[in-house]
């Protein structure tokens, strides 16, 4: 991997997410700048990139196709909710309608703590690497891998999403959660907190862009790609991949579970459908499209894709089912390896050839 | 002569098929061993099974007289200094040829050497398996026979103890050949044993001090080259008439 100095799309990329992240946190505080309602898009579409980032890091260097990345992004976002939560009754005293409905007028016992914020941030990356490191323990210790691996990711986010459709759980059963008022202290959907959230994702993409870059170039991102490449080899060489695979999987979980942190209190509601197999499928496609192996890529993936789909679940809702379908066949036949082939035939085209192309004698 | 790698009465069976039938092996330290034998002669279950790769029905393989390997992880295998090249190249596609050796050289998730000492390592080993002049240069651009010798800096790097190389020159040039004949005669030492899987007789009698011929996951003959070229159970096995 170049240097990071030298990486000039790396940087422009890193620059536009500042930009942007500036441009959000001058407009939460005056009325001239960008609207809360676009504000919020960029917000969500900031999470998703996160989102995406994490699955690159264990699919696309790694090799590891994970189906139910859904599952900790879930995770993070329950947790936050039960924050929200926590922290409005604290403000207002009144339950959580879901759980008005269940006849509960009190919190159950284990909510206790969550009006804190960094508690909860806790707990969310205590539970997100309890079952991303059991369960990633299990499967690589007994060398479960490509399909069978991503097949069971999918069923365990499937399981994930049945249990959270009991609503005997206390986390809102299949209404979800949500009627959040109070975040950080502030109010909910004040334009400036609205804008000043999108903001705060923004900042986040890009201190997750530029980890993951140093993280990568790293001698642990040369282990990284080394193991994508051949495992064998390496372990072969020494090296313990077990540790070296079960420490990418938990870190890319703990990313997923701070996307999730992120696009909760954005979109103002969590429900089950958040860990249907549908979303963690959805993940796998922004990062084909994209281009997986490059962080770019996964960026630009999640954007792209999502930015189609806020404008068309406005405009033709029916549409957008076969969009994404003729998105993911029309890349696999054109750029295999995504969009990002897009910039490498540039790249790798010299000025000359055009030219000389152009000069040549047409074919009678 | 101390006993490098000993493989005690090992038998390794896919389903009904027995790959490696009872078959016993001692390698000496300063020793460079070739083993031949006609395809299916378990030569490269053999490797497998030094490795940690396949794992054997019975028997043991000792490693420097004390340590017995047989259920030890590959990882720990390679870092106890038992190092094995691969049939088919296999290098990492995404690294360059510098970092290739720093993997081999380093040899775990752990670092073991300086940076100081790694930066010299590297260059001993690029200097030997003569990629220098392409440290930084991505392994996918590399020709067939600079992979092949790249996988062997990779394996070297780490000075291990005993070295096993499966077909180092499968798929080379007379020219390149030569020279990984050089390579192996100059990696011979004291106190490190080869092991050699290769199917060019040529170069196995220029570089082996005995050959172990197999035949049907069993030993059909020890001796050196010269007499295994007169005898007439490996002619008609494998060497021809």
């Amino acid at each position: 991997m170049k240097p990071l100095g030298s990486d000039k799309p790396f940087l422009c990329l890193l620059l536009i997410v500042l930009a942007v992240a500036v441009l959000l946190a001058g407009s939460s505080f005056s009325s001239a700048g960008l609207s809360p309602y676009l504000a919020n898009a960029i917000g969500q579409l900031a999470a998703f990139a996160v989102l995406a980032i994490s699955l690159d890091l264990i699919w696309g260097y790694l090799g590891i196709l994970s189906l139910g990345h859904g599952l900790f992004f879930g995770i993070g976002g329950y947790v936050m909710a039960m924050y929200l939560l926590k922290h409005s009754y604290e403000a207002t005293g009144r339950a959580p309608d879901f759980m008005q409905f269940m006849g509960w007028t009190e919190l159950p016992f284990y909510w206790a703590g969550f009006g804190f914020f960094p508690y909860a941030l806790l707990v969310a990356a205590v539970v997100t690497l309890l079952i991303s490191g059991v369960f990633g323990y299990v499967s690589f210790r007994s060398r479960v891998g490509g399909v069978y691996f991503a097949i069971i990711t999918q069923a365990l986010v499937y399981v994930a999403m049945l249990l959270m459709y009991r609503n005997d759980t206390g986390f809102g059963g299949n209404n979800g959660m949500t009627g959040f008022t109070v975040v950080f202290g502030w109010p909910v959907g004040a334009p400036g907190v609205v804008i000043g959230m999108a903001a705060l994702s923004v900042v986040v993409l890009g201190l997750t862009l530029l980890g993951c870059r140093l993280l990568l170039a790293s001698r642990f991102g040369v282990m990284i790609v080394a193991a994508g490449d051949d495992e064998v080899r390496l372990r072969t060489l020494g090296y313990d991949t077990l540790r070296l695979k079960l420490a990418v999987w938990c870190l890319s979980a703990l990313i997923a579970a701070v996307a999730g942190m992120l696009y909760v209190p954005q979109v103002g509601i969590i429900n089950p459908r958040l860990l249907a197999p549908e979303l963690s499928l959805e993940i796998a496609v922004w990062v084909a499209i994209g281009g997986r192996g490059n962080l770019i890529g996964a960026v630009i993936g999640a954007v792209l894709v999502n930015a189609i789909k806020f404008w068309l679940s406005a405009a033709a809702p029916e549409l957008w089912p076969f969009i994404l379908s003729g998105l993911i066949v029309l890349i696999v036949l054109v750029f295999p390896n995504g969009l990002i082939d897009l910039a490498k035939m540039k790249l790798v085209r010299p000025m000359g050839v055009k030219r000389i192309a152009a000069e040549a004698p047409e074919l009678p | 002569m101390a006993v490098a790698l000993l493989v005690d009465n090992i038998t390794v069976e896919f389903g009904s098929f027995r790959a490696i039938d009872a078959l016993s092996l001692a390698v000496d330290f300063g020793e460079v061993r070739a083993v031949i034998g006609p395809n299916g002669a378990g030569k490269t279950t053999l490797l497998d099974v030094v490795s940690g790769i396949a794992h054997p029905k019975q028997g043991r393989v000792i490693f420097d007289d004390a340590t017995d390997v047989t259920r030890s992880s590959e990882s720990d295998i390679a870092r106890a200094g038992i190092r094995r090249k691969f049939q088919k190249p296999s290098i990492f596609e995404g690294l360059n040829v510098y970092q290739h050796i720093a993997i081999g050289a380093q040899g775990g998730l752990r670092r073991s050497l300086s940076p100081g000492e790694l930066a010299t390592r590297i260059e001993e080993v690029l200097e030997a398996i003569g990629l220098h002049d392409l440290a930084q240069r991505s392994a996918s651009e590399l020709g067939h026979g600079q992979k092949q010798w790249l996988e062997i800096g990779m394996v070297l790097a780490s000075n291990p103890k005993v070295l096993m190389l499966d077909e180092p020159v499968a798929g080379l040039t007379d020219d390149e050949t030569e020279r990984t004949v050089a390579l192996v005669r100059k990696l011979k030492r004291a106190d490190r044993a080869i092991v050699i899987v290769e199917h060019d007789m040529d170069f196995v009698e220029k570089v082996a001090d005995r050959v172990t011929v197999l035949h049907e996951g069993r030993t059909l003959f020890e001796g050196s080259m010269a007499h295994a070229r007169a005898d007439e159970r490996v002619i008609d096995v494998y060497l021809g008439r």
